[in-house]
């Protein structure tokens, strides 16, 4: 199953874990997946349509699904999502 | 024409003339080439002292605050015996010590959309150290509208961001990030806590970008963002591109000059503590402790994590930390008055929110949080 890496300043919406195994062929499914598991997460990653909010990226290994087919990028069994938020600490 | 080096100069860099990538010619470079650091907290610290001690002929240094105690667990260019003095006059009282051969300038002042372009025009590279959303839109705007580029360094308890935004070469800031999250969803170091040692290495690679601009070599940062955890103690990379719809560095921009980044960044002001709610829904600590003392009936509520109910706490308080609060709003009772509380007041800012977007009414936010019971109302409890 393919799975969605939580950095630190967002696990607290997934009970800590740093990581999500989902389900789903391409990365909309996936984070889709993931938000049932945790409704409590999705107004605050998602808009109203369903696309990412604009302070966190999902990236495909290396890529940024925005630069690839977005949430319709197909997704292998093994792969890893990133979520990247913007921190602002320093 | 670069600057010579003196002969006690050439002692002193004699390991980067050693390097052919450096040699002689690039510690000119570096003599004659000037950096701006913004913020001289954690990540300004290291970046400070590395570019002092490499010989940056010409450093900048923005801060507005003062050293306190809980600064120096990170920021390791200030000590402890300036406790209480401007944190740029004690950066910069460092740098000459290390380095008396440069120049430092002190700009003791935020850095603000009024003052960034005069401040930022003599330097060639423009490093953010700040620990804040609206600093780090502006510092992204201001170098692109100059053409200067942004040594970026951002972090959060364990883990770490590094890149380069060069709008020339590559993809902004706000290509990667077009808005800043909501306030209060991504915690401040102020209140989530950081690893000590953690802003000394994005520091350092910060550190080490702006040199490799300065001279010119190797490859840097732009275009990829270094994803860093020290816990797992990895470094990956992810490729950004830059987004044909960026409002500041794309093909239509909208922005074309600095704004008011405050209220881009919805927040009131410079200082962390205030809450977005208004005056109207916080307490004082002297206040709270009257209505106390009074016999009022009031339920108090602190939504720290419960690990740091071991450092201090006010006697009669429940815990409901944040994170799980929205979940618990069945346990509390809208008709009774409720005061929230958290470390500084900038949780306890957002639990209000929850509890009035609930249709809580009678509830208010503990201004300052415990350490201000702590400095006002219980001096026995410390501050942390």
């Amino acid at each position: 199953m393919p799975v969605v890496k939580i950095p630190n300043p967002l696990r607290s919406y997934v009970n800590g874990q740093a990581e999500v195994l989902v389900s789903g062929v391409t990365a909309g499914a996936a984070l889709e997946d993931m938000l049932a598991q945790y409704p409590a997460f999705r107004p605050h990653l998602c808009k109203e349509d369903g696309s990412l909010r604009a302070f966190v990226n999902l990236f495909l290994e290396r890529s940024n699904i925005r630069d690839l087919q977005g949430l319709d990028t197909p997704l292998e069994p093994n792969d890893i999502l990133n979520l990247v938020p913007s921190i602002a600490g320093g | 024409m670069l600057p010579e080096l003196s002969r006690q100069e050439i002692l002193r860099y004699s390991r980067h003339l050693l390097i052919p990538e450096v040699g002689l010619e690039g510690q000119r470079k570096l003599k004659a080439s000037s950096a701006l650091i913004i913020g001289t907290g954690g990540l300004g610290s290291p970046v400070a002292l590395y570019l002092a001690a490499a010989g940056v002929g010409h450093i900048g240094l923005v801060d507005y605050d003062v050293v306190e105690e809980s600064n120096l667990q990170r920021q390791i260019v200030h000590g402890t015996g300036m406790l209480g003095g401007l944190k740029v006059e004690s950066a910069r009282a460092r740098l000459l010590d290390l380095n008396p051969a440069i120049q430092v300038e002190a700009f003791n002042e935020a850095f603000t959309s009024a003052n960034a372009l005069r401040i930022a025009e003599p330097f060639d590279v423009i490093i953010d150290g700040t620990d804040n959303f609206p600093t780090r839109y502006l510092i992204n705007d201001l170098c692109v509208l100059t053409g200067k580029p942004d040594v970026y360094g951002a972090i959060y308890r364990f883990e770490g961001q590094a890149s380069v935004f060069y709008a020339r070469e590559g993809p902004c800031y706000r290509c990667l990030f077009p808005e800043p999250p909501p306030p209060g969803l991504v915690p401040t170091c102020a209140d989530a806590g950081v690893l000590g040692i953690l802003p000394g290495t994005i520091g350092t690679i910060e550190a080490t970008e702006a040199i490799k601009l300065l001279l010119g070599i190797g490859s840097s940062l732009a275009g990829r963002l270094l994803l860093y955890n020290a816990l797992d103690m990895s470094f990956e990379y992810v490729k950004l591109k830059k987004n044909p719809e960026c409002k500041v560095c794309g093909p239509h921009p909208e922005i074309t000059g600095l704004v008011d980044y405050f209220e881009f960044c919805g927040v009131p002001g410079l200082d962390h503590t205030d809450s977005p709610s208004g005056a109207d829904r916080n307490i004082t600590a002297l206040q709270l402790a009257k209505k106390l003392k009074r016999g009022e009936k009031i339920r108090l509520i602190d939504v720290r994590e419960p690990h740091e109910l071991t450092i201090s706490h006010i006697d009669g308080a429940e815990n409901l930390p944040l994170g799980i609060l929205a979940a618990h709003l069945g346990e509390l009772d809208s008709a009774q008055e409720i005061v929230l509380f958290c470390k500084s007041g900038t949780r306890s800012a957002r639990a209000l929110e929850i509890l009035i977007s609930a249709g809580f009414r009678k509830v208010k936010n503990l201004r300052g949080g415990i350490n201000a019971w702590a400095r006002e109302v219980d001096r026995s409890l410390p501050l942390y």
